[in-house]
């Protein structure tokens, strides 16, 4: 039964993937995004990682793409760009090296053998999944002890995000403003 | 933990009963839409002092499904300037959340069929209430996307409101769900209901704030009246929707009932004991059903009689008071029900039990804590308002 769900989250990653790569239009490529995104959420389930799969969406699919369709509607991207012209000189190849160098990153590992250079050690805060406890308690459990200083850091550092940007937003107070109408404001 | 039709491996028939929830649901939720498009205008009639619809069946009981009939028969169009696949594909990203977070809902009591234990409930995820968020960040997709591939003024400004609202409202509205999680310490809506039963509803358990804050937020949530600013047809003709004909409107239709009977559901469940209730000895598997159907129906009700009574907000208003009221006192609500929480197990003020003492103890540093957060965050609000007034005044009386 596995394989079966893994062959068609697969399917639908990869063809996701494929859309966001060859869309001409920004919108269409983030809706590919979405389609990669749930194929990995689907992909968590099939692994036991409920949560994990769920936060998938509600954050990513649900937040972040989101984002991203506003930003493009918003400032007016959203037609087909004109792909003859390379906007940074040499970037094609400088892509093509980097691409392939992370697909053998991605290979060779497996090709010696050495899987857990890629997944990490096999369990440091034990199995996802276990018995009647579920996977949504372990995670907060090593959230919430094991890992409470990097999971405070990394709010404290969301903070300052949220902070940098509300001050970069933020209209200067006494700028003079003769002339301006609220028609020209961005 | 889980459905107990799974506990013993799975066989044809556990897949059949599956299958057969699957179209119950499915049934249960086009009926009850029907139905309740009926109700809607029958209640809303009786209280505007006029009958309603009234030809098709008795009392007008079939005018929604002749309704339905009409507009699956009508021309399905699409304007010259619209976005084809993404025009098509949208109505179907707001239908199919809409249909899929009922799932998780609890509508009654374990029942055997064919020798196989079962909940009356579709799913009973790990996760289960993050379910329903994840479904509703999913919606805004359908909103978001009509409005843009219309290529027409309108939807365009109607789905950028649709889901600028969508998406502040669901702060609010999950911080008043993890309130209820954090009451019950699990995720699973069966567990949430469970532990209410059979008088120790979340609704007073938690306070009435939190249910507060769910019911306006998930008002929003949903655009029923008095949020409905995204359909504000003196503003932006139909919103979002304005281009959609046929089929794909139906389905927009649709979402936006199922919706609201989806939440509707979902207050019950997380905030007045779901299906709980008096237990009767004849029939015992009957009457939970029928207490939940009772409290889906009040609920449902509820959402006429608002649409009735109350007059649509302006947009500014309905941000402020998303954002500087309901997630500020929602968030304030969470901690204060963690604290209270922490405080049991920990037995706060002297390391020994005291139960009323230590309540009181924690609700007096909240209310201190309360009155400083409220204060800082009224002055600041104050303040904001101020500079608006003087940048309107010195932008000569045009608001930036």
């Amino acid at each position: 039964m596995d394989w079966v769900v893994f062959v068609i989250s697969a399917i639908a990653v990869l063809a996701g993937a494929l859309g966001v790569v060859t869309s001409r239009n920004p919108v269409h490529a983030a809706l590919s995004l979405v389609l990669t995104l749930f194929g990995i959420a689907v992909m968590f389930v099939e692994q036991q990682a409920n949560f994990l799969a769920v936060v998938q969406v509600i954050v990513y699919a649900g937040a972040i793409v989101v984002l991203f369709l506003f930003v493009i509607m918003l400032l007016g991207v959203d037609q087909a760009e004109d792909l003859e012209v390379e906007p940074l000189v040499g970037q094609r190849p400088a892509a093509v090296g980097v691409g392939v160098a992370g697909l053998a990153a991605l290979l060779l590992p497996i090709a010696f053998g050495k899987w857990q250079w890629l997944s990490g050690q096999a369990s440091v805060a034990g199995p996802a999944h276990s018995g009647t406890e579920p996977n949504v308690n372990r995670l907060a459990n090593a959230l919430f002890t094991r890992y409470l200083l990097p999971f405070e850091a990394t709010s404290v550092l969301l903070v300052i995000a949220v902070i940098g940007a509300v001050v970069l937003a933020r209209r200067p107070l006494h700028t003079e403003r003769q002339g301006l109408t609220a028609r020209e404001e961005p | 933990m889980g459905d107990p039709l799974y506990a013993h491996g799975i066989d044809l028939a556990v897949v059949l009963i599956t299958i057969l929830k699957v179209i119950l649901t499915f049934l249960f939720l086009l009926l009850g839409v029907l139905l309740y498009i009926w109700w809607e205008r029958k209640f809303i009639s009786d209280l505007q002092n006029r009958i309603g619809p009234d030809r098709a069946g008795p009392h007008g009981i079939l005018q929604s499904l002749a309704d339905g009939i009409k507009v699956f028969f009508k021309e399905d169009l699409a304007p010259t300037e619209a976005d084809r696949r993404v025009y098509r594909l949208a109505p179907y990203l707001a239908a199919v959340p809409a249909f899929s977070a009922f799932a998780i809902i609890p509508i009654g009591d374990k029942i055997s069929i064919a020798g196989h234990q079962t909940y009356l409930q579709l799913a009973d995820p790990p996760i289960g209430i993050l379910f329903l968020l994840a479904m509703s960040s999913i919606a805004v997709y359908g909103v978001f996307l009509a409005g843009w591939s219309s290529g027409s003024k309108y939807p365009l400004l109607g789905s950028v409101r649709a889901s600028a609202q969508m998406i502040s409202y669901e702060a609010a509205m999950s911080l008043a769900v993890a309130t209820a999680v954090l009451a019950t310490g699990s995720l699973s809506t069966r567990a949430i209901f469970v532990h209410q039963s059979v008088w120790n509803w979340n609704l007073w358990q938690l306070g009435v704030v939190p249910f507060g804050i769910y019911m306006v937020a998930a008002t929003a949530e949903v655009n029923r009246p008095p949020f409905d600013l995204v359909e504000a047809e003196q503003e932006l003709v139909g919103g979002y929707m304005t281009e959609y004909a046929g089929v794909r409107f139906a389905l927009y239709y649709l979402a936006e009932f199922m919706n609201t009977i989806t939440v509707s559901a979902v207050a019950v469940t997380l905030f007045l004991g779901g299906p709980s209730g008096p237990h009767i000895n004849f029939l015992p598997a009957l009457w939970p059903v029928v207490w939940f159907f009772l409290k889906l129906f009040a609920f449902v009700s509820f959402y006429v009689w608002l649409r009735a009574t109350l007059p649509r907000l302006r947009y500014d208003q309905l941000m402020d008071l998303g954002w500087k009221r309901l997630i500020p006192l929602a968030l304030y609500w969470l901690l204060l029900i963690a604290a209270l929480r922490v405080g049991d197990d920990a037995h706060w003020p002297w390391g020994v039990n005291h139960g009323a003492l230590n309540a009181i103890t924690v609700v007096a540093a909240a209310a201190g804590a309360g009155v400083v957060f409220f204060g800082g965050l009224g002055a600041a609000i104050r303040v904001g308002a101020k500079r608006v007034e003087e940048e309107t005044a010195r932008a000569g009386g045009v608001r930036a």
